[in-house]
């Protein structure tokens, strides 16, 4: 049974379902909110921040992917202070790798750049740490850059939760992080990778690209997790 | 502070970059001229100046501060500007010129010019070249800066977006598409 309770956004009454996060609410009212490791279809991981929101009551921004909805909840999204927090989070990302959008393949079609963009970030405030980190070409299709991963866990979580092979995990810790195929195998070695590409496809980076794209030539198809889970799910299979 | 015939003066730089920055400024095409009806190019690498001069209004610097001539001339220029743009990635962020930083400064002059065909001087005898800095910096670590435009190179849109507001006395504020880096 579903149970419904009403919760105050940005100063409206709104009604949803109690099994609801408060993404999915912000995002039914079509409320433009950035996220960065949320991925429609997959488990949550709130990391990235973006998501940040005030809730009434709570001593500190609450990320919007992993909160239910409560009874009563008073919630605002866009406060000055939210927005600062954003633009922090996103200077951070950029600053901590090594972005260099003009010579990436999704130049144009990534989503920390459009993140950026919209945020307002005209420039970064942190020095840039330029890490020296490899990338790996091992596979035949596909490559892993480590200089453009934010860790956001979309290729992890699409492995498990969709494709079952887990072949992909995390590895070390704090700025020591990477993304890792099996036990930190070469991709290319990956006994576990079915080379199905849907971690190629929800890299929200240059990240994860194909082989033999250059600079700004790779677009990414993201809708196909929907469909995939709709499919399984309701038994509806449409594309 | 404007030139005696009325005029915005304008000075445009050209630091750590590859001039493409300088070329899409070009590609303003007709606006060009409507630009030097507004405003007098004081300082360009397009321009017969040796000098940065005093009492510029607006400045638009290409390219990151790559070694200690660039650390001079940017700290000359905003003594001098009333505005300091940064002008394209490699100012913005050090984009591709700093590619080199995470590569130590003896294996970026190995790489280049000791193991490569020919010699080239390090710069850091007799002062014959710019000497290098340990890391590349876009230019608001060096000196304030007022406003960026990004972009590799920016699109001439862009740049007239941002050029017209300055020559309004209005600050820049693009708009979200021409806010990316790279794109």
């Amino acid at each position: 049974m579903e149970t419904v309770v009403t919760l105050t956004l940005n100063g409206e009454m709104v009604s949803a379902r109690a099994d609801q996060t408060l993404l999915d609410v912000i995002r039914e009212q079509k409320i433009d909110l950035p996220t960065l490791c949320h991925m429609q279809g997959l488990s949550e991981r709130g990391g990235c921040r973006l998501c940040v929101v005030e809730v009434q009551g709570a001593p500190r921004p609450m990320a919007a992917c992993v909160t239910p909805v409560t009874e009563g909840m008073v919630v605002r999204t866009h406060t000055p202070e939210l927005e600062h927090q954003r633009r922090l989070v996103v200077e951070l990302l950029l600053a901590e790798r090594n972005h260099v959008c003009a010579v990436c393949v999704v130049n144009g079609h990534c989503d920390l750049q459009w993140a950026a963009a919209k945020l307002g970030v005209a420039s970064v405030r942190y020095e840039y740490l330029h890490p020296d980190l490899t990338m790996d070409a091992s596979h035949a299709r596909f490559v892993l850059d480590h200089n453009r991963c934010i860790l956001c866990t979309r290729c992890v979580r699409v492995c498990d939760e969709v494709e079952g092979a887990h072949t992909w995990d995390i590895a070390g810790r704090g700025i020591k992080t990477r993304v890792i195929t099996d036990l930190s195998r070469p991709w290319g070695d990956s006994p576990s990778c079915t080379s199905c590409g849907k971690c190629v496809q929800v890299c929200p980076t240059g990240a994860l690209f194909e082989k033999g794209a250059t600079v700004a030539e790779m677009t990414k198809e993201r809708d196909f997790v929907g469909w995939i889970i709709r499919g399984r799910t309701k038994r509806e299979w449409t594309w | 502070m404007t030139s005696s015939n009325g005029k915005i003066r304008l000075a445009t730089v050209w630091l750590g970059g590859c001039s493409g920055c300088h070329m899409s400024f070009l590609d303003l095409n007709e606006k060009l001229i409507d630009l030097a009806g507004r405003a007098e190019l004081v300082y360009s690498p397009i321009a017969d100046a040796k000098v940065f001069p005093e009492g510029v209004d607006v400045t638009l610097v290409e390219g990151a501060v790559a070694n200690d001539d660039h650390v001079e001339l940017a700290h000359q220029l905003r003594a001098r500007s009333r505005i300091v743009v940064s002008f394209g990635d490699c100012a913005v962020t050090g984009n591709v010129t700093a590619l080199r930083n995470r590569l130590g400064l003896d294996d970026v002059l190995t790489a280049v010019y000791h193991e490569g065909p020919g010699q080239a001087p390090r710069g850091d005898d007799e002062h014959v070249m710019p000497t290098l800095l340990p890391k590349v910096l876009p230019l608001h670590q060096v000196v304030p800066v007022d406003a960026y435009i990004p972009g590799c190179p920016p699109e001439p849109e862009r740049i007239w977006a941002a050029v017209a507001a300055l020559l309004d006395g209005k600050p820049v504020e693009l708009p979200v598409a021409m806010r990316t880096f790279g794109a």
